[in-house]
């Protein structure tokens, strides 16, 4: 385990910059999505055109994606802002649904209860609907955090640099140890963020901790 | 450069040949098709029986979400540097690549079939059982059928992770689409690159429309609600047809 103790900096390093490439979009993704969910809950024509038009986007691999962004958007090819696209796109396209499934989980009688109240449409997204549809949102951003620290360590065969880089070192090396540490540092990293959206969640939703311990 | 693109994609000799578009557009099909076939084969059954029983819930649920924090490329060539030197000729990429395929393409079947089967109507299957039917003809013909829906997600979620890894697996020297993509990024061949890119995504987004009419086929009727048009009245979901509502299950 020599090779882990010399490269322990350069480990770190390209965890942050994994943590930057994955991280970034999620928050992206979450701030695109929440309107795009909002208008597919609201506008019934628009819910299967929004939900089948993500759906196609998230069937293009990878790879590919982060190899067409450059044409698409006249970016050079080793632009991690290519990366941090392609991720926003795969998490919007997770997002979507979840936001407008976690909407219309809102129960009917609070949304008419905060009209009745006078909140007005805009308030009573932010103050009523937004937070009680957290845990659904919650959820499906979980499934995105996760695919995401995964998926962005295939940027490492474009020669965008982050955990991912391990794997091809190794390989071109014909060395295991640096392909073993990074599989680990990814599923340790995508554990972290798992860990980190439950937390915030449980912040966001003092009304089920309550109801866990009715103490 | 989409003018070099279209030009790359439209001549006739990059069609040709052992390593012309056509021929690495079967390989693509046919390393993703055997893989989802033999992850299907055990996954269906073992999902089938876990929603039936109940034994291993644990296992399954759990799965799903471990398999998605693992990295496909760094399980990749992993396995390839790991077994590769045990075997001679294209067997020590072939083999360990095909492993990675067919592990990747479990989970979401699994838990597919799984939540398919657990998510059945317990009216339904106390109907059946009232009716007469024993544990198996339960399994047989209400609890497969109505799992049908989910089942297809997790064989198309599946399905696109094979064809994105199988895209990766070119650098191990896998051939398929892949190849073009690799190939073009490591001599910088810019239009082959962008072709290869683009065939392999046109293939997912194919591949994935033909599963979706296969579930329009084979997805009963009498689930979907496709035949009756008529409007029904649920104050929540408001007037639609409820054909959407199939998808909103996953």
């Amino acid at each position: 385990m020599t090779w882990l103790g010399d490269h322990l900096g350069d480990i770190l390093g390209l965890t942050v910059r994994h943590i930057y490439l994955a991280g970034v979009p999620l928050i992206l993704g979450l701030f695109i999505a929440l309107p795009l969910g909002w208008l597919a809950r609201r506008h019934k024509g628009l819910y299967p055109i929004l939900i089948i038009g993500t759906g196609l986007l998230y069937t293009i691999p990878s790879l590919a994606l982060f190899i067409m962004l450059p044409f698409l958007l006249g970016t050079k090819i080793l632009d991690p802002i290519n990366v941090i696209i392609a991720m926003t796109i795969y998490t919007v396209a997770l997002l979507v649904r979840t936001v407008a499934d976690g909407l219309g989980s809102v129960p009917e009688e609070v949304n008419q209860s905060a009209t009745a109240m006078g909140y007005k449409r805009v308030r009573r997204f932010m103050s009523v609907e937004l937070p009680l549809a957290v845990p659904v949102i919650s959820a499906g951003l979980r499934v995105a955090a996760v695919s995401n620290v995964s998926i962005v360590s295939v940027a490492a065969l474009i020669g965008v640099e982050q955990l991912g880089s391990l794997f091809t070192d190794g390989f071109d090396r014909a060395f295991l140890e640096p392909i073993i540490v990074g599989v680990i540092s990814c599923v340790l990293l995508a554990l972290l963020f798992d860990g980190a959206i439950l937390g915030l969640t449980r912040l966001a939703t003092p009304w089920q901790r309550a109801r866990e311990s009715p103490s | 450069m989409i003018n070099r693109i279209f030009a790359w994609l439209t001549d006739g000799a990059h069609w040709q040949g052992y390593d012309g578009i056509a021929a690495r557009l079967i390989e693509h099909l046919g390393y993703s098709l055997s893989a989802v076939l033999v992850a299907a084969l055990i996954a269906i059954p073992l999902g089938l029986y876990i929603g039936h029983t109940g034994h291993g819930r644990f296992l399954v649920v759990n799965l799903a979400g471990a398999a998605r924090a693992i990295p496909s490329l760094g399980l990749l060539l992993l396995a390839v540097l790991w077994l590769g030197p045990r075997f001679n000729g294209d067997i020590a990429f072939l083999l360990p690549a095909g492993l990675v395929l067919v592990v990747l393409a479990i989970p979401p079947i699994l838990s597919g079939a799984y939540a398919g089967v657990e998510g059945v109507d317990p009216d339904a299957r106390d109907a059946a059982k009232g009716m007469g039917m024993g544990g198996r003809q339960v399994l047989r013909h209400v609890e497969l059928p109505c799992a049908l829906p989910l089942i297809m997600s997790g064989i198309r979620a599946g399905t696109m992770q094979v064809i994105a890894t199988a895209t990766i697996a070119a650098v191990v020297g896998l051939g398929g689409l892949g190849r073009f993509l690799i190939d073009g990024l490591a001599v910088r061949d810019t239009p082959q690159t962008a072709s290869g890119a683009i065939l392999v995504a046109l293939l997912a987004l194919t591949v994935d429309m033909v599963l979706a009419m296969v579930q329009r086929l084979i997805v009963s009727r009498g689930l979907t609600g496709r035949y009756k048009r008529v409007k029904t009245f649920d104050p929540d979901a408001g007037v639609t047809s409820p054909a959407p509502a199939l998808e909103h299950v996953a």
